[in-house]
Parts: C-alpha cells; structure tokens; sequence
C-alpha cells in the first residue's frame, strides 16, 4: 500500500477544512479527486504534502506503512512523496537546473547513491526535459521567474521526472492551461507512469482525465469524499454537474 | 567618554612610529595631530549612533612586531586567478605572494613605501581622505606602513587583486592598510580590493583593521572597483575609501562584508566635474553577533551626474546590519538623475537591520528616486524548496544566497563571484547562526 488515509481532519486558520477523508492509493494505480471550489481538495494535497499552514485535527495517513505526519515536508519529499504546485513559486536568483541538481542529488543521498556533478546532471536533465518538451534555455533562468502559466507547469512536470517519486499529487497541474500545453503536460505524466509509481491528480475538470485517464475518481464535497467510481464518474460530472451528489450526500 | 574607550585609543597612539622624510613626514604629523584631538566618535555622532563600538574598547590592540611567514598554499583560498596579485601579510608587503607579471605597459601596481617619490603619489596622497575630521582615517595616514598603490594610463586587460591578510597572534593587533588609485584619463581597471583573516590555531583572532583607500579618476576614466571584507570573525574592521570623479568618468563600486565582529565601511563619493557616472552595489551579510555598518555619501557637484546605488543587507541571529545612503545634490549640479535602493532581509527574530537614506537637493532640475524595503525569508518559497527535498537550513541558505547573488554577481571576476557563492551556500550561514 502507497498511500493509506483514514478519516483525516484539518483545518486552516481555525477553520476546518476536511471532515474526515479517507483514501488508499496501491503503487501503479491513477486516481483523481474532483470536486467544486472550496470542496476541500487542494487543502487535501497541502496537508499530505505537509504545507505549514494547514494542521491535521485527526485521523491518520500511512505512506509505505510510515505516519506521513511524523515527517516533515522536506522528509516527505525523500521518502518519495511530490506535490506539483496549483501555483509555482517564483524564485528569483536560484537557477532553474542548480535547483534540480540539488534536490536530485539530495534524494541520491537519502538513497545512498552517488551525486552527480553539474556535467553529468546536465545530461540527465537534458533527457528529461524533452518529457515535458521544454526549451533547454529555460534550465539556466531562475525558477518560474518570468514563465507562462503553462510554462510554470511544465517546470512541475520536469521536477516530476527528474525525482521520480513514488507518489505524485498533481494539484490543479490542469488550470490555466491551454490545450497544446495540456496535451503536453498529460503526455509527460504518463510518460512517467509505471506500475511502481502513483499518481494522484487533483482537478476541477474533466478534460485532464481526457489525457491522462484515471483509474479510480472521487468527488470531494464539505471536506470528505461523497462518491467514488471508475474514470466514467469524471464523464457523468461532466454531463451534469456536481449538484445531484452533494443532494445526495 | 568612558575609561575603556579612553584606554583603548591612547593604546592606539602609542602605535609604532612610522619615520617619513619630506611631504610624508608632515601629513603623518598633521594627522597624528588630529587623531588626539579627534579621539573615538561620540555615541551621540549623527554618523555612529547606530554602531555600537564598545566591543572594541575591550581590547588593547598592539602594533605588529613580527611578521608572520606564510605560503602561496596558505592563502590559497583566496586567490583570484589571472589577476595581478599584491599582497599584504598584517599591512606590510609580501614580495614572494606578489604577482605583478600581468602587469604591462600603462599599468603600475606597487607597494607605495617603494613609491613615496613617485609625483603621483605625492600629489594625490591625503589629499582625498578626510584625516582632519574623521580619527579612524587620521590614524591610518599616521600609522599606516604599506599599501597599494596603483596608477593606470591604459586599458588593464585582467583585474587587479589587492589582498590584506590579518594573521592571528597572540595579542591584540593593529593593522593599518592603504591604498592609492589614480586612474589618468581615458584608462580602464578592475581593482579587487580583499580583506581576509588567516585562520591558524594561535591566538582567538582578535585584531583591528583600520583600513583607508583613495581614488582619483581623471576625465573619462573607468574603474570597476570590488571590496571585499571577509576578516576573521572575533576582528575589527573600519574601513573608508574616498573617490574623486572627474568629467565622463565611471565609478562601479561592489562592496561586500561578510566578516568582523564590528565592521564599518564609509565610501565617499564627489563628483567633481560633469556627466560623470556612479554604480555601487552593497551587501552586507552577518550573523552571530555580529555588526556591520555601511555609510556611503554621494556628492553630486558637477552637471549631469548619474548615480544608481543598490543596497542589500541581510542579518540573522542576533546581528545588527546598519546602512546610511547619503545623496546631495548641490545647487550647480542641474541635470543629476540618482536613484538609491536599499533591500533588506531579517532571518531572524533577534536580528535588527538599520536603514537610512538621505537625500539632500539643493536644486530643482534634477532626478532623485529612493526605496527602502525589509522583508523576511518568503514561507511559501521555503515550503516549495522543502517539497522538494531540502533540509530547512539548505532552502534558507539558498533563498539567502539568491537574495544575495545579486550582488556578488555584479563582481567583474567569475573565479571570485563563484568561490564567494560556493562560500555563501556551504559554510557561511551555517554554524553561525545563534
């Protein structure tokens, strides 16, 4: 088991957010969590990331069996665990690649292997940055600073692919993107995919699963998960909107 | 004035006297004439109230008897390569560390004791730097045994490295470093002024480096000009450099300060004659306990005087960074377009960063834009770096470093802008912080 989250509670500045959340996620499975603004969601993949601001109230999350909780975020992120950014930092005076380097090489470190020297990384990153179909000028500018949105999403994906984490939580990676840069985006994640590895896409639409097509889909609304089926639940929200499940539940 | 202070600097006059014939003699006399009369600045001083000097009167800072034997090895990690290379072991010159191949055709780099007949040296000597009212300058020219002394006709192709060694002793040492610069018309240099602290077992490091640097630029000349204070970090380090900036000339300054228990560095700029232009990029990056205290002054006397300051502090533990920007423009001065920006970074709760521009017009026909901003370390920037993997401490140095970069980046010499980072990112903040 990947990822094993029971009854989960947080709040934010007081406020709770998640009721109660449960959700398992075995290695070589794709799930998305759907749900409307405010649902709960994009809190959900701050606190298993560990995001400062959010405190868990309750309940448990187990990552390969250890508490998720235990660790701090940048623990987290060496036993595996990634978030892509809804909204990529800026960080002007750090280069693109010279932070790549360093969390590839801290993760090298964490698993007992070998860094690579700038040269031998500059290899490494020039295959993964054909993943996501980057121009390579953009390894040498600072981080995000001055990209697209499109462009900052990309930079997600190649720190994606050169941490390869046992688990990936998209959150939001979908908006503001156009459709060459979803098409891109969807086409490096899947590139990535194997029957170790998990993602876990937090949307708000549909037509990312058009590209990178779920396994499992769950609709969270007040802060729990209401629903969960197969990818046809994502095509049966979209038909008809999210009102009929939250009457329901 | 209290009794340490007082003990303090008569121990100061009681420096080694340095015997001078003709014109020397009678500035280092004159000079010696208003130190005592001078004596340390009040607490009360407009220029000090912010830099608390008491860790200093502490001590009873001797002058140096013998000197200290060192190798190229030694100092390795303080070479710039390529450069032309003088060096200075405790404010005295050190032939066999020297490099002054490079050196060619309208170019002189020398110790200036060698060149005390040089009419250069005589006309511009003293003649910058304020001894009549400042004790730590009057002190120098008295005291003072050796220095650079650089005079440029030409284009000087690789940089120019002027490094001071303070070498750890037993007791408390005073050290006088000095450098002259004339840059004659139409000539071009970097100069690369360093002042760095050996490390040794002996002593724990305790020393004042008292240092003064002068600079005449004649018309259209251009000097990029990089001073970098990395002393040990029990010393003491009052620097103050006076630049004279004739017609058409460019003045780029780069200064840093990374080192000392206290330091301060006062730059005074005077734009004597028109559209001369003026850059100066300031870091300064402490922590422990450590104070560093930045004042420069720009005087903006000639027509259509340019001048663009940045200015980065960054403190963390209990550190106190001061910067005081002085701008005047006087009533000759129509046309002077200045901006000033001061940018600074507190890491720490404890950590107190003081920032003062001034900007003084006596005209109406000019350009004046300043800024002062304080920020902290940005939390979401922090969490993004941890997410990804680094330690906390890691994604603080190299927020830290980027803040910084900016600066350093500016140095006109790759070798030292990539050790200077390898520095900032490794070892600087880490262990220091209290």
């Amino acid at each position: 088991m990947l990822l094993e989250v029971k009854n989960l509670k947080a709040e934010v500045a007081g406020v709770q957010i998640l009721k109660g959340v449960d959700l398992t996620v075995r290695a070589g499975e794709v799930h998305a969590i759907m749900g409307i603004n405010g649902s709960g969601k994009s809190t959900f993949s701050k606190v298993l990331a560990g995001h400062p601001d959010y405190t868990v109230t309750g309940g448990t999350a187990l990552f390969e069996g250890k508490n998720l909780f235990d660790l701090e975020p940048e623990e987290r992120a060496r036993a595996g665990l990634f978030m892509a950014f809804q909204y990529p930092v800026e960080i002007p005076g750090v280069s693109n690649s010279a932070l790549l380097r360093l969390a590839y090489n801290t993760l090298q470190n964490e698993r007992g292997l070998e860094e690579l020297d700038p040269l031998e990384f500059d290899d490494l990153v020039q295959e993964k940055i054909k993943v996501v179909e980057m121009d390579p000028s953009f390894l040498s500018r600072s981080v995000n600073e001055g990209f697209s949105g499109g462009e900052k999403k990309r930079n997600e994906i190649l720190q994606m692919a050169v941490l390869e984490p046992k688990l990936a939580i998209l959150d939001e990676t979908d908006s503001g993107l156009d459709i060459d840069a979803l098409r891109i985006v969807a086409n490096g994640v899947n590139s990535l995919l194997t029957a170790d590895n998990a993602v876990v896409m937090v949307t708000h639409y549909q037509r990312l699963l058009n590209y990178i097509v779920p396994d499992y889909v769950h609709v969270m609304d007040g802060g729990r998960i209401v629903r969960t089926g197969g990818k046809e639940l994502a095509l049966e929200l979209e038909a008809r909107g999210y009102d009929w499940l939250r009457a329901a539940a | 004035m209290n009794q340490a202070k007082q003990q303090c600097f008569e121990q100061l006059l009681l420096g080694k006297t340095v015997n001078s014939k003709g014109w020397l003699n009678d500035v280092r006399v004159a000079a010696l004439a208003r130190a005592q009369a001078l004596s340390f600045p009040s607490e009360r001083h407009d220029d000090w109230r912010f830099t608390d000097l008491s860790p200093l009167f502490q001590h009873s800072f001797q002058p140096v008897g013998s000197f200290a034997r060192l190798s190229l090895g030694d100092i390795e990690q303080f070479l710039v390569a390529g450069a032309i290379r003088l060096v200075f072991l405790d404010g005295c010159f050190a032939s066999e560390l020297s490099d002054l191949t490079r050196a060619e055709r309208g170019v002189t780099v020398a110790p200036l004791a060698d060149r005390l007949g040089d009419k250069w040296v005589e006309t511009n000597f003293g003649r910058q730097a304020p001894y009549q009212q400042d004790a730590f300058v009057a002190l120098n020219t008295n005291f003072f045994e050796d220095g650079a002394f650089v005079h440029v006709s030409s284009e000087v192709a690789v940089p120019i490295h002027i490094l001071h060694i303070a070498t750890k002793r037993d007791t408390p040492s005073a050290v006088y470093p000095r450098c002259l610069m004339v840059m004659e018309p139409n000539s071009r240099a970097a100069v690369i002024e360093d002042y760095a602290g050996h490390s040794n077992d002996m002593g724990d490091g305790v020393y004042f480096s008292n240092a003064v640097t002068e600079v005449v630029l004649k018309d259209h000349a251009q000097l990029q000009h990089v001073r970098v204070q990395r002393e040990e970090k029990n010393s003491f380090h009052i620097g103050h450099c006076s630049v004279s900036a004739a017609k058409g000339s460019v003045y780029t300054s780069t200064s840093l300060a990374f080192g000392a228990r206290v330091s301060r560095h006062s730059l005074h700029i005077t734009q004597q004659g028109k559209g001369a232009e003026m850059h100066l990029n300031g870091l300064a990056l402490v922590a422990g306990r450590q104070i560093a205290d930045t004042h420069t002054q720009i005087d903006h006397a000639a027509p259509r005087g340019k001048s663009v300051q940045l200015h980065k502090c960054i403190a963390d533990g209990s550190a106190h960074a001061i910067f005081s920007g002085k701008i005047i423009v006087h009533t000759g001065a129509t046309g002077t377009d200045s901006t000033q920006s001061s940018r600074n970074l507190l890491l720490s709760g404890k950590a107190r960063i003081d920032t003062q521009p001034q900007l003084e017009i006596f005209n109406d026909d000019v350009s004046c834009k300043h800024g002062a901003t304080v920020g902290q370390i940005d939390a979401d920037a922090l969490f993004f770096l941890k997410s990804r993997g680094l330690t906390e401490e890691r994604a603080r140095n190299l927020l830290t470093h980027a803040f910084a970069a900016e600066i350093i980046d500016k140095i006109p010499a790759p070798a030292l802008v990539a050790s200077l980072n390898r520095t900032i990112l490794d070892e600087r903040m880490s262990g220091v912080r209290s």
